[in-house]
């Protein structure tokens, strides 16, 4: 008797995605054998305005690729541009670049919490990630005057400074929010509820995530030890930082990673405001770049890859972002096969996909 | 903390050679990037192993083939498709060919001139 298999269309419009992904399933039953991805739903071309854009002002198109990744999409294009023209950012201004990077880092990493809590039908718990994470966002706004876009970096260093108030103001921020997150953290690790949707889900394998190239807390569920703040850009190498990992591979080693990466992150901003140096945030860049630099920038998805390639006028000739969700379809798409009809939005999830970097 | 982070030129003739060379030593995929040059395009394949990146530059004509790498990296699909999608690079036997169709983008091969 031959097997029929059925193969049934996955999003793009789903509950649990808050962006538009595709995907074929094949079907036996109600396991899935097979997955094929479809993305390019918004699709916009930022990469190509860099060709008739001023270097300079490519700062804020960069950072606009998405609203959740903005500020470490501004930093690693001017990270890219640093290298190619020998700029030295002043330390003060690296330190700021870290903090904020790192306030993203706890303002995402949130964000998706609420999303998986969302996404198990677990509202109060949603609704107490998302009120945690707006007092992130409020730091945002009165760092930078803004919550989504903070429009702070530019080549050779950042545009607004702290003054010591404003960094003790983060400090209590930060150490009120660390209590407070505690217990919303313990409810995922504990929850019966939450621990049955993902204990033993979607394993990947330290192989197998090195193979296919899963970067960010995907890779380090599986237990390998990378992070690329480890490559000392802005002024992480004047931090201790160790990646934070996990063996177990799955779903719930992903939580559990994202989860202690939050507190690495107030540690690394306590980190940071006890180090800054006074002194400039930026230097006077003089001339139009000519050559070309790989960056990598660990964003809170993932490792991103930075490119730019400047031919000695103001218009660059080619930025090109390999974003983290770019890296991590493919391996999800392979932990797709096997699992339960039901555990594909979970497992989606899990690998907290961000469209508008990928299809920036 | 001292890592790699080169880019070596290299001709097609030795290029799957040394795609499957990297595979053998356990490198992995970072990224593929299209860049159009006069008369053709410059793709880069970034590979890496713990913190090392290195990467191959392959110089193509505008109507020469390139060999996809997803027969040694099935992960490299995504990026492979984009790049020929985008920049009209003429590249063979993806495992997974979107075949123009990754993105909905209304023009084809948006980014193949420049401006």
């Amino acid at each position: 008797m031959v097997k029929e298999f059925s193969t049934i269309p996955f999003g793009p419009q789903h509950p649990v995605l808050p962006e538009p992904v595709h995907l074929d399933l094949i079907l036996d039953d109600e396991t899935v054998v097979g997955a094929v991805p479809n993305i390019g739903f918004i699709h916009r071309g930022l990469e190509k305005l860099v060709e008739t854009k001023d270097f300079k002002e490519y700062v804020y198109v960069a950072e606009r690729v998405c609203g959740i990744c903005s500020f470490g999409h501004g930093m690693g294009y001017c990270e890219c541009l640093e290298n190619i023209m020998n700029i030295e950012v002043p330390r003060r201004g690296n330190y700021l670049r870290t903090i904020w990077m790192e306030m993203s880092r706890v303002h995402s990493h949130l964000l998706w919490l609420g999303l998986l809590a969302d996404a198990l039908g677990f509202e109060s718990l949603f609704m107490e990630s998302w009120k945690l994470r707006e007092q992130i966002l409020d730091m945002f706004d009165a760092t930078t005057g803004g919550r989504v876009i903070f429009s702070v970096n530019c080549v050779g260093g950042v545009l607004k400074d702290m003054d010591q108030s404003m960094l003790n103001n983060i400090l209590n921020t930060v150490n009120d929010m660390e209590k407070e997150i505690r217990p919303v953290t313990e409810t995922f690790l504990n929850d019966y509820t939450v621990g049955t949707r993902l204990h033993g889900l979607g394993v990947l394998t330290a192989d197998e995530a090195k193979v296919m190239g899963a970067v960010g807390p995907m890779l380090r569920a599986s237990g390998v030890s990378y992070d690329a703040r480890k490559t000392g850009y802005a002024a992480y190498g004047e931090l201790d930082l160790e990646p934070v990992i996990d063996t177990d591979g799955d779903s719930f080693a992903r939580c559990r990673v994202r989860i202690n990466e939050l507190f690495q992150s107030f540690d690394l901003i306590r980190q940071a405001i006890g180090k800054i140096p006074e002194g400039d945030i930026s230097v006077p860049v003089k001339g139009n770049p000519e050559g070309e630099h790989f960056m990598r920038i660990e964003q809170p998805r993932g490792e991103a890859i930075y490119y730019v390639k400047a031919n000695g006028t103001k218009y660059i000739d080619r930025f090109r972002l390999r974003t983290p969700t770019t890296s991590n379809i493919p391996p999800m798409v392979e932990l797709i096969k096997g699992c339960q009809l039901a555990d594909v939005a979970l497992l989606i999830l899990t690998i907290d996909p961000c469209i508008s970097c990928t299809e920036r | 903390m001292e890592f790699l982070n080169t880019i070596e030129e290299i001709s097609m003739d030795k290029f799957m050679q040394e795609v499957i060379r990297f595979k053998m030593e356990g490198w992995h995929v970072i990224q593929i990037c299209a860049v159009r040059v006069d008369g053709g395009y410059e793709l880069s394949y970034s590979f890496g192993r713990d913190y090392d990146m290195r990467t191959l530059r392959l110089k193509v004509a505008e109507d020469e083939t390139v060999p996809s790498i997803t027969q040694v990296f099935h992960t490299a699909y995504l990026q492979e498709n984009e790049a020929a999608e985008l920049f009209g690079v003429k590249i063979e036997n993806i495992d997974l060919d979107f075949k123009g169709k990754l993105y909905r983008i209304s023009r084809e091969t948006p980014f193949k001139e420049k401006g």
